[in-house]
C-alpha cells in the first residue's frame, strides 16, 4: 500500500524559451473594455456598457471585419457539424436518444440516423422502435458525428458509418473541449498498443486496439472478455498522461500524447499525477513538440 | 451523493482491472491518491484544515464554545459535527438536496469521534457539571471525487491537531459565584491530543476484491462497502456497512484486516507531515485556495 501526503505548493507558470508567449493574443476577462470605439459590432461573448465594448467572458478577442467576439477558453461544447463526439446516453426516448456531449443542452441521437444491426438499409419498423433499448441503453457511452445543430444550440448526432457506434470496454477522459486540437482524424491507432478517439466534446475513449471487427454486428455488439493486463496498462498510462497534459493546458492531439507518454515511461504509472512529476513529463513534451515543430 | 454514469462494458472493464491489481488510474488495490494536507487556513476558526485527495476537497473548520457538558457525563466536553455540502461540489446539493447526505455523515463521524476513545473529552472540561469546551467541527464538501469519508477523517485529525483552545482561569468570590477569565495573550492556549483520533479507511468490494480510497467510477461498480475506523495502534473503534448489496462473512472478515493495515499506515505519514508543517511556522508560504 501507497499513502502520499504533502503539503500543497503554489502552481508555477512552466515557461518554455522560445515558446509562444502571450504577447501576440489580446487576451480578456469578464469586464474588460475591448474598445470604446462605437464603430464594431457586438459579438458572443460581448456586451455594451457606457457605449464601450466590454468583454462578458475569459478569452481571447477575435475580430472578423467589424464583428468583435470572445471566444472563452473555458466553455462547454459548441458543436459544429462534423465534429466527432464521444457521448452517454441519458435518456431513450420515441424514435430518439438523448446524448449528453457536453454541450448546454442533450444531443439528440435519432434511430432513423443509427445504422441497425445486420448493415443493410432497411425502413425502420415498430419493432425496431420496441428494441432501441436493445442497441443503447442508459449509461451506454457512444462515439458519432454531428449531423446538424438545431436552432436552439442542440446537437443532432449520427452515426451513420461503420468506426461509430456504441463503445464496448475502455477508459473515459473528460476535459475542457478547447484542449481537443481540430484534425482531418479524430480516431488514432496509437503505436504504443491503444487505441483513441479525441472527441472534439473534450471526451476521449482510449480502448485496446481491435483485432479484425465483426462487421455483421453493426457496432452493437460488445465483448466483455477480459483485456489482457499489458493493454490495461498502456491504457492507464495514457489515460494520466491525458489528464496531466490537460492539467497543463497543451492541446491535445496523436503527436502530443504520444510524446507524453513516451517521456512518462520512465516514471511509474501511478506517479504521473503527482505534481512534480507532472511537471517533469510536461515539460519534456513541450520540448519535444517544440523541437518538432521548429 | 454525487454519482457517475457507468456503462455495462466499463463496469466490466473496472471490475477486470481490479482483478489484475491494476486500476483504471493505474494504481494497486491498495494505494491512495496523492493527499494534499494544509492546516490553519481559516483564520476565523480555533483550528481548520483543508485536504484535497484526487478531486476530492474538504474544509473543515473547528470552534470551541463554552457550553454545558452533558448530564449523564458532567465532566466531559463533547463535539459537534455538521457536515455541509456545498452545491459547488455538485448541482444536486444545490437547495435541500446535499441535507440527506450531510446528516448521514455526520452522524457516522459522532460514531467514530465523539468517545472518550478517540479523544480526551475530559481535557475539555472547565468546571464539572457546570461549564466545558464544546467543539464545533464543521466540514463543507467543497468537491466530490469519492472517498469522503476517509479524506473527512484526515481533515478533522489535521484540524484537531491545529486546534488551539485558550486558557481559561476560574476565580471564586466570596459568596462562592465562579466566574471564568479567558486568557488575553493567543500563545497561552491548550491542545489537544489527537494520538488516538482514529482514521476511517472505506474498502468497496469490487467483484471479489476490495479497494481503498474507491474513485466515483469505482464506487459506480460496486455494490457494497465496508467502512472501518482505526486507531494509529490499529485497534479498530467503528465498523459501519455501507451500500445496498450484501457481503459474507468471509469477505467482511478480509476487508477488516486490510483495512486494519491501511488504517494503521495512515497516521504515521498524517502526523509526520502535521508536525513538519508546524515546525516550518510563518515562513512557509500558504497556499489555501488559490493553488
Amino acid at each position: 500500500m501507497a499513502v502520499d501526503m504533502r503539503l500543497p505548493t503554489v502552481r508555477k507558470q512552466i515557461s518554455l524559451s522560445g515558446s509562444q508567449s502571450t504577447d501576440g493574443k489580446h487576451l480578456v476577462v469578464p469586464g474588460d473594455v475591448i474598445t470604446s470605439d462605437t464603430g464594431f459590432m457586438r459579438g458572443h461573448g460581448t456586451y455594451m456598457d457606457d457605449e464601450k465594448l466590454t468583454a462578458s467572458v475569459a478569452g481571447e478577442v477575435e475580430r472578423v471585419n467589424k464583428l468583435i467576439c470572445v471566444r472563452p477558453l473555458k466553455t462547454r461544447f459548441n458543436g459544429e457539424v462534423g465534429d466527432v463526439v464521444v457521448g452517454r446516453i441519458t435518456e431513450v426516448q420515441q424514435k430518439r436518444w438523448k446524448v449528453e456531449t457536453n454541450s448546454r443542452l442533450d444531443s439528440v441521437l435519432l434511430l432513423s440516423s443509427v445504422n441497425l444491426p445486420g448493415g443493410e438499409l432497411r425502413r425502420r419498423s415498430a419493432e425496431d422502435e420496441l428494441a432501441m433499448r436493445d442497441y443503447l441503453q442508459e449509461g451506454d457511452l457512444i462515439s458519432a458525428e454531428v449531423q446538424s445543430v438545431f436552432s436552439d444550440g442542440a446537437l443532432s448526432l449520427h452515426t451513420r458509418s461503420l468506426k461509430y457506434g456504441k463503445l464496448g470496454q475502455g477508459v473515459l477522459v473528460q476535459v475542457s473541449p478547447s484542449l481537443v486540437k481540430r484534425q482531418k482524424t479524430h480516431f488514432h491507432n496509437l503505436p504504443c498498443g491503444a487505441s483513441i478517439i479525441l472527441g472534439n466534446n473534450g471526451y476521449i475513449w482510449l480502448y485496446p486496439t481491435p483485432g479484425q471487427q465483426d462487421e455483421e454486428a453493426g457496432g452493437y455488439y460488445t465483448s466483455l472478455e477480459p483485456v489482457p493486463l499489458p493493454d490495461r496498462e498502456v491504457i492507464s498510462r495514457l489515460r494520466n498522461c491525458l489528464l496531466a497534459l490537460a492539467a497543463h493546458k497543451v492541446l491535445l492531439y496523436d503527436t502530443s500524447v504520444l510524446y507524453c507518454y513516451e517521456s512518462s515511461l520512465s516514471h511509474q504509472m501511478k506517479d504521473i499525477l503527482k505534481p512534480e512529476i507532472m511537471d517533469e513529463i510536461v515539460m519534456e513534451t513541450r520540448q519535444r513538440l517544440l523541437e518538432q515543430e521548429g | 451523493m454525487a454519482t457517475v454514469q457507468v456503462s455495462e462494458a466499463e463496469k466490466v472493464y473496472v471490475m477486470h482491472g481490479v482483478r489484475d491489481d491494476l486500476r483504471v488510474d493505474g494504481r494497486g488495490c491498495e494505494d491512495y491518491r496523492h493527499m494534499e494536507i494544509e492546516t490553519d487556513v481559516v483564520s476565523n476558526t480555533d483550528g481548520s484544515a483543508k485536504v484535497s485527495l484526487g478531486h476530492t476537497d474538504i474544509l473543515v473548520g473547528i470552534k470551541a464554545e463554552i457550553g454545558k457538558p452533558r448530564p449523564m457525563v458532567p465532566d466531559e466536553g463533547y463535539l459537534e459535527f455538521f457536515v455541509d455540502c456545498s452545491a459547488n461540489a455538485t448541482p444536486e446539493f444545490e437547495g435541500r438536496g446535499g441535507e440527506e447526505l450531510g446528516v448521514e455523515l455526520s452522524n457516522t463521524l459522532y460514531k467514530v469521534f465523539n468517545n472518550r476513545h478517540s479523544l480526551d473529552l475530559r481535557s475539555l472540561c472547565i468546571c464539572p457539571g457546570e461549564h466545558c469546551w464544546v467543539l464545533y467541527v464543521d466540514v463543507l464538501l467543497l468537491q466530490c471525487d469519492g472517498n469522503l469519508f476517509d479524506a473527512m477523517s484526515i481533515a478533522i485529525k489535521a484540524a484537531l491537531f491545529n486546534t488551539r483552545i485558550p486558557k481559561v482561569h476560574i476565580s471564586e468570590d466570596e459568596e462562592g459565584v465562579k466566574e471564568i477569565e479567558l486568557s488575553d495573550d493567543p500563545y497561552d492556549c491548550m491542545r489537544l491530543n489527537v494520538e488516538n483520533v482514529p482514521c476511517i479507511v472505506t474498502l468497496c468490494k469490487i467483484a471479489h476484491r476490495h479497494v481503498v480510497d474507491a474513485t466515483l467510477q469505482e464506487k459506480a461498480c460496486s455494490v457494497a462497502s465496508l467502512l472501518i475506523s482505526v486507531t494509529h495502534k490499529g485497534m479498530v473503534t467503528c465498523v459501519r456497512k455501507l451500500g445496498r448489496g450484501s457481503l459474507d462473512p468471509d469477505s467482511i472478515f478480509e476487508m477488516t484486516e486490510t483495512g486494519k493495515r491501511v488504517g494503521k499506515a495512515l497516521h504515521a505519514p498524517l502526523m509526520e507531515l502535521l508536525q513538519k508543517e508546524e515546525s516550518l511556522g510563518k515562513k512557509r508560504q500558504k497556499v489555501g485556495f488559490l493553488a
